[in-house]
């Protein structure tokens, strides 16, 4: 069986961002860039499922600029097989991320897909679904738990109410939420193997899809700023100037 | 033109992310319909025919309907799509899970979790954990779109819309639904509180976190929680407030031992007034909090719960 996970390089998750000036996007210029958390998720989930003897091969894709090699590197540092880049410079909406994952997966025919369910980057929270709809796949989304069963997924995802678990005919897209494991830090020895792993390198092109945004962004602000109240004395304190604020009931 | 809104519920009960969306439905393109989908939902289109601004529900009922899961709610919104110019749903996991299968199907780029209809075109969304808005505009064609629902009010009540019933496309049978474990509870939901309590890691423990109850049951508050309380196991997934997790703006939100991370702030930093209850002066919670107690929680919240009391708070 073989598992394709696509992983994000985005903007680090301690990382403050800024909004630019000219209100053109944040500024990326000299941050710290990683791995999407939540395809760490993925690829974790992906090696562990293969060391249980589960998974044959893993395959990591990325879709972005050329340091995006690092990003697959840290995945094939994980443990992940072998890596795709596909070149793209600038933003990638993600209806063009899922065409190009689709034509990946006509081509590498894995059995699932486990993605990140929400690139901390563009919080779009769509890649996943729009990639099983394109292939005629089931899903299972925001996943808490994962059993494979041969021609089966079944999965516990995280919803608004609880946790609902759903069966899935495999093959099909799982997509991760943050308690399904707790990613691996790669070892010296394992990121010294990385690099000997192969990473192919393709372009949009190549698979036929044209990745110009269908979304103009006509400007990027800062939101509304909440500047820091009061420090209150006591508990009693508290109360009363909620009170003059109008919000106990 | 017309706008079509998905319904949220739970197949008795239409939820108040409904008539949020439809408010946002009807900024873009009205008259609105709203499509109800699920098993036995036909009180849900009653419901949902009341809502103002509401020309036509259409009612979807089939057993595979019932968890509104997304192969089927894929192939009956397609069904029915031909004629809409706008198709929202509200940024809830059940939202979340279908819509873009739609946008794809469609071909059409989905905007998620919108704050603000700009121009029927024209929408504003958190990018960044809401540490930067993006303003977009769609391009021609259908405009598929998911609601941050505590960003509009709800539309009201008054109408008496027809409901019509629709042909329902036979069950891909890609997935099943095998089960749920529901958080159950007799407080306000998270999301439409108006006053939420939410724990840290501060907390310490899942015995703990119950301190918060009595406090919150004199308030008539949700609790929630930070991400750490939900890894730990304090409390259920369900409850996480933030980027990932749910998303609130009560009139009051009173953060307990919860640092202040960017990805918690960007759950609740909407919220009217924020509280905060924490034994570091320094933690960035406080940089947004309106009113902030440095104090030992476990001193704090004992001595809150008395206070109210005292107040005649029961
Ligand atoms: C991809 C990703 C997504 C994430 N999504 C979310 C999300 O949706 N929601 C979310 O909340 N987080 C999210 N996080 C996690 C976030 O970065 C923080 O790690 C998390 O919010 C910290 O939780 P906390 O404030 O409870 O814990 P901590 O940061 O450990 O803070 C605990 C606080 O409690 C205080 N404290 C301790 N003991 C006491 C006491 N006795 N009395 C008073 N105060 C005390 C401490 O001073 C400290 O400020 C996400 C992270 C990533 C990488
Ligand atoms: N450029 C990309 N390259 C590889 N994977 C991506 C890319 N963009 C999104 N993804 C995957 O899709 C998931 C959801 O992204 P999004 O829909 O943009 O929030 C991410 O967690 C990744 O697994």
């Amino acid at each position: 069986m073989k598992v394709l996970v696509p992983v994000k390089r985005v903007i680090d998750y301690n990382v403050k961002v800024r909004v630019k000036a000219d209100q053109s996007g944040v500024d990326l210029a000299n941050v710290k860039m990683s791995m999407n958390p939540f395809d760490e998720i993925a690829v974790e989930e992906a090696v562990r499922l293969k060391e249980k003897g589960k998974v044959t091969e893993v395959v990591a894709v990325s879709i972005g600029p050329q340091q995006a090699s690092e990003t697959l590197r840290t995945a094939l540092a994980m443990g992940a097989d072998r890596g795709l880049l596909v070149k793209a410079d600038g933003p990638v909406e993600p209806l063009a991320v899922a065409k190009i994952l689709k034509a990946i997966v006509d081509a590498e025919k894995p059995d699932l897909v486990i993605a990140g369910k929400q690139a901390i980057d563009d919080d779009s929270n769509q890649v996943g679904q729009m990639l099983a709809a394109l292939l005629g796949w089931g899903q299972g989304t925001f996943a808490h738990s994962l059993e494979l069963d041969g021609a089966s997924a079944k999965i516990a995802r995280e919803i608004d109410g609880g946790l609902q678990t759903v069966t899935v005919k495999l093959p099909a897209v799982m997509t991760t939420d943050l308690r399904l494991n707790q990613p691996r830090y790669a070892s010296l020895p394992n990121i010294m193997k990385a690099k000997k792993k192969p990473i192919a390198e393709k372009t949009p092109a190549d698979y036929g899809v044209d990745t110009a945004p269908r979304l103009k962004v006509l400007k990027v602000s800062e939101p509304p700023r909440r500047g820091a109240g009061v420090k209150v004395a006591s508990v009693a304190e508290l109360l009363d100037r909620l009170k003059d604020a109008g919000v106990m009931p | 033109m017309t706008s079509l809104v998905i319904a949220e519920h739970d197949n008795a009960l239409l939820k108040d992310a409904t008539h949020k969306t439809v408010t946002a439905a009807a900024a873009i393109s009205s008259p609105v319909h709203v499509l109800v989908a699920g098993k036995g939902c036909a009180a849900v289109a009653q419901a949902a025919a009341k809502i103002a601004g509401v020309e036509k529900v259409l009612l979807a009922d089939a057993p595979y309907l019932e968890k509104m899961l997304a192969e089927p709610m894929e192939a009956l919104i397609l069904s029915v799509a031909d004629g809409y110019e706008a198709i929202l749903a509200p940024a809830t996991t059940t939202g979340k899970n279908y819509l873009p299968r739609v946008a794809a199907k469609l071909d059409v780029p989905q905007v998620s979790e919108i704050l603000k209809v700009v121009s029927p075109d024209t929408f504003e969304r958190p990018i960044y954990a809401g540490n930067a808005i993006e303003t977009v505009q769609a391009s021609a064609g259908k405009k598929v779109i998911t609601v941050r629902t505590t960003a509009f009010a709800a539309a009201a009540e008054g109408a008496s819309a027809a409901v019509e019933s629709v042909t329902v496309p036979p069950d891909p049978g890609l997935s099943g639904f095998a089960g749920e474990e529901l958080s159950k509870s007799e407080r306000p939901e998270l999301t439409s509180a108006k006053i939420v309590i939410s724990g840290g890691r501060g907390l310490g423990s899942a015995e703990n976190f119950h301190l918060l109850d009595s406090i919150a049951d004199k308030l008539h508050a949700a609790v929630g929680a930070s991400r750490a309380a939900v890894d730990a196991g304090y409390v259920p997934n369900d409850y996480q407030v933030g980027q990932t997790g749910k998303v609130v703006a009560p009139d009051l939100y009173l953060a307990v031992g919860i640092s202040g991370a960017i990805q918690h702030l960007a759950g609740m930093k909407d919220s009217r007034v924020i509280a905060a209850i924490n034994k570091d002066e320094e933690a960035p919670i406080f940089q947004v909090a309106d009113y902030g107690l440095v104090a030992d929680l476990f001193k704090a919240l004992p001595e809150l719960d008395e206070e109210l009391a005292r107040r005649g708070y029961k």
